[in-house]
């Protein structure tokens, strides 16, 4: 009851026209930033501060601004991926697999706007999750060793044969290329640098947000080069919109992925090092595993595979509040930036905080509240305008794209090697493409690659070099068992399935011939 | 050239007459003036550009609002060659730096660059290094922890934020050899992403020790989820004078993770003028130090002569412990 006198405290210093306001132009701030590809809610929480301070506007006000744009910035995230199939940042990824197929068959409305609700769902759970549990899901995350992050890591790439249901060799082969590329950079346990070439920007590794709008964004942009041959306008009909919202039925049937994708979602947002990517990839490993074990619906538009990544990342980008709040550690580039917020304002994550600044946690909860709600109501009716983005023509939408994606990676650290870098990966989605290597398992090498590595080497120094410690508790074990579930099922299941599918054939054949 | 002559023309009277460089600072006055913060947003160095901007705005010792770029990359090596390559002589141009920089200098981590390359600027605050274990831990004070390490160093992981090489890592070094460990390479020190994650390490109990700064611990200790077992400064901390330093317990470390700026090195004599006074008037406004002690950092303050010399002392302090630990020849 305590928390819940709290939160109506936050609720009465957030409600003022003042705060409204801001968090209203943060929203719209953020859904722009989130679809846009390579401007993510990192960068775009960053570019906000100094106009917070500029304002001069205090503790509570800067915070409802910035936090709106966290959550418009994840929710914005989905929009670019299922109109283009280009995530508008990492955990949007999850989000095309599904959401461009379902655009495809003219359902982008209702994949719209099915998202949409969905990440209302998650992050209206995990904020939820915040006010009440805060102090106690402190301790899952402590339960994590270096350790139990490795086999959770493990368990996130075995579940990848499940994601790309096309051919199993090609999706491991991609993964490791994403594994090899983190590899690139200075190796903290050692302090050695490796595969730099002596290149100083290649020293911190290669930020994944170059790859994601390379290997996407401009791959998509020399395919439609190569079908159009320059002056060719090529077949341009009209895209279907179809309606605007979706149907109850498929909304109910939606329900069970929305709650499993929320727990996953918001557990992952609380470790640390895993993250709104991982929930969403996690998601909807998962829930393709127990919805669709026969592989026939998922990734070829099935609203359940939009909601579950969209929902797993939103509770994830709560979640990752906790550990932020509570441990003053960020479990995300923009938890950290929130952190850093936080510390120009004389705030001090930590135990205390919860006790000695009240007014600025509950008044921070009350903003995600208020932002949450606001996102909807101005998601859902934008839809429409959102959509109209389809019908602009491919000739004049590509330029488009590839404008925002250099314009977005100059953005980040204003220099011309990442430029030259993003061309690189989109030769090189060109390329993958062509062959038909699925590229969600790079880009989740890329971002997971590193920790794993990290956390594996980590276990070991602990240890002295002894293995053992990977099993050594009850947890570790645990994860073990799943990530070995989770890669063997598909491969006995797929067998299974590939007979049934003969059979059905044959007999199918064998009707016709009657 | 007229003006390449007045300017070399100021520079000889700022040398001749150091009474006047004041006046002739106060005419200069930067335009569109820029802080450089050569890592991602939300660490330490971007803290230092944040906070400089926000008080020379409000303190009206520049024109408008000062811009915060962010310049990731090669641990601050990109900045750094940004700056002594491109940016030589912009003189509406300073950069966050810290110890991380003088030790990536010392080891060589930026590639053909010295520290001569810029301008050091000044220092305007210290944190200072500390020792921590759980709050259930078997080691009482530092002695019972530094016994138990020169026993058997594998025995005892310490955790710390920065890469091997770097701060938090050199910290524990320096302390097992106080203690007389004959190879400081035995111990065990493992590389967390930031100060935060290396607490965690501590929390979950993954690791025994933890290696950090003051001011990033402190809550955690106030909370009693760890005890501190030494704070790695020259005398007890004001306002935190209950914690004892590893000096009183006879182990001769100090550890001070300094934050400062530079400005490109050819800039010229009335930017250095400009830029060092402007640093110097906000570390005398009174809420700026309030700030700083708020968020556990001491007043260290360095300015012309005396910040060449501490960056002097400094890199090659880093040196030194660097070649006997085998991170360079």
């Amino acid at each position: 009851m305590e928390t819940l006198s709290s939160l109506a405290d936050g609720f009465a210093i957030a409600f003022t026209l003042q705060n409204l306001f801001l968090a209203l132009v943060g929203c719209f701030l953020g859904t722009l930033m989130g679809a846009l590809p390579g401007l993510g809610p990192a960068n775009g929480v960053a570019i906000l501060i100094p106009i917070a301070f500029t304002l001069g506007l205090g503790p509570t006000p800067s915070l409802i601004l910035l936090t709106s744009v966290y959550y418009g910035a994840m929710y914005g995230g989905r929009i670019s991926s299922i109109l283009l199939n280009i995530p508008g940042d990492e955990p949007a990824m999850m989000t095309c697999l599904d959401g461009y197929p379902m655009a495809q068959k003219g359902m982008a409305g209702e994949a719209l706007s099915l998202s949409g609700i969905a990440s209302f769902v998650g992050a209206f759970f995990a904020t939820w999750g915040l006010v009440l549990l805060a102090p106690q899901l402190v301790k899952i995350a402590l339960l994590f060793g270096p350790a139990e992050y490795f086999a959770l890591f493990t368990l996130a790439f075995a579940t990848l044969g499940g994601i790309t249901s096309t051919n199993q060799a090609k999706s491991a082969f991609a993964a490791m290329l994403g594994i090899g590329i983190a590899m690139v950079g200075v190796d903290s346990q050692t302090g050695v640098q490796r595969f730099t070439f002596g290149e100083l920007h290649l020293y911190d590794g290669i930020d994944f947000l170059i790859a994601i709008v390379g290997l996407f964004a401009l791959s998509e942009v020399f395919i439609f080069l190569e079908n159009h041959r320059g002056g060719a306008v090529g077949n341009e009909k009209a895209m279907q919109i179809g309606r605007l919202v979706p149907k109850l039925s498929v909304l109910k049937y939606c329900v069970p992925t929305m709650f499993r994708s929320t727990i996953i979602g918001f557990i992952s947002g609380i470790l640390p090092g895993a993250g709104a990517s991982l929930g969403s990839f996690l998601s909807y490993s998962l829930e393709k595993q127990v919805v669709d074990r026969d592989g026939e619906t998922f990734g070829k538009g099935d609203p359940r595979g939009v909601v579950a990544p969209e929902v797993g990342n939103n509770a994830a980008s709560g979640g990752a509040l906790v550990p932020m709040l509570a441990l003053g550690v960020p479990g995300s580039g923009t938890t950290a930036v929130l952190l850093a917020v936080l510390l120009a304002l004389n705030v001090t994550p930590g135990p205390l905080l919860f006790t000695n600044s009240p007014d600025i946690v509950w008044g921070l909860i009350a903003a995600l509240f208020i932002a949450n709600f606001m996102l909807l109501a101005l998601n859902i009716p934008l839809v429409g305008i959102f959509t109209r983005v389809l019908l602009i023509p491919t000739r004049i939408l590509m330029p488009v794209v590839a404008m925002i994606s250099f314009v977005g990676i100059y953005g980040i650290s204003g220099s011309t090697f990442d430029l030259e870098l993003m061309i690189g990966f989109g030769v090189l989605g060109w390329v993958l493409r062509k062959l038909d290597v699925p590229l969600v398992p790079i880009i989740l090498g890329i971002l997971l690659g590193n920790e794993m590595e990290v956390n594996l080497r980590r276990a070991l120094t602990i240890s002295d070099g002894d293995w053992s410690i990977l099993l050594g508790s009850p947890l570790a074990i645990g994860i073990w068992i799943f990530a070995i579930i989770g890669f063997a099922l598909p491969i006995v299941l797929g067998q299974r399935m590939k007979r049934r599918m003969r059979n059905a054939a044959s007999a199918a054949a064998a009707d016709i011939k009657d | 050239m007229f003006t390449k002559f007045t300017k070399i023309g100021a520079v000889a009277v700022i040398a001749s007459f150091p009474a006047a460089s004041l006046v002739s600072a106060d005419d200069f006055m930067p335009e569109n003036p820029e802080c450089i913060a050569p890592s991602n947003p939300g660490g330490g160095w971007d803290f230092i550009c944040r906070t400089t901007a926000r008080y020379l705005q409000q303190l009206d010792i520049i024109d408008g609002s000062m811009q915060v770029t962010n310049m990731s990359g090669g641990g601050g090596g990109v900045g750094f060659a940004h700056v002594s390559n491109e940016r030589n002589e912009d003189t509406a141009l300073i950069v966050a730096a810290s110890n991380g920089t003088t030790s990536r200098l010392a080891q060589g981590a930026y590639p053909g660059a010295s520290a001569d390359d810029v301008q050091f600027l000044a220092t305007f605050g210290a944190e200072y290094g500390a020792i921590a274990v759980a709050a259930d831990s078997p080691f009482e004070d530092l002695g019972d922890l530094m016994d138990a390490v020169v026993a058997d160093p594998r025995s005892v992981a310490w955790s710390g934020g920065s890469a091997v090489g770097g701060y938090d890592h050199i910290k524990p070094l320096l302390l097992a050899q106080a203690a007389g460990l004959e190879d400081v390479r035995q111990l065990l020190y493992v590389a967390y992403d930031g100060g935060g994650e290396a607490m965690t390490a501590l929390l979950s109990d993954s690791v025994q020790v933890l290696s950090s700064d003051f001011s990033e611990i402190r809550g955690f200790v106030e909370s009693g989820d760890i005890r501190l077992l030494a704070v790695l400064a020259p005398e007890r901390l004001t306002g935190h004078d209950q914690f004892p330093t590893a000096v009183e317990q006879g182990y001769d470390v100090v550890g001070a993770n300094w934050r400062g700026l530079y400005m490109p090195a050819g800039a010229g004599e009335e930017a250095y003028e400009f830029w060092t006074n402007a640093i110097m008037e906000m570390t005398e406004n009174e809420e700026f130090r309030q700030s700083l002690l708020d968020a556990g950092i001491e007043p260290f303050n360095n300015f012309g002569a005396d910040m060449d010399a501490f960056i002097e002392s400094n890199i090659a302090q880093i040196t030194e412990i660097s070649r006997e630990i085998g991170i360079i020849e």
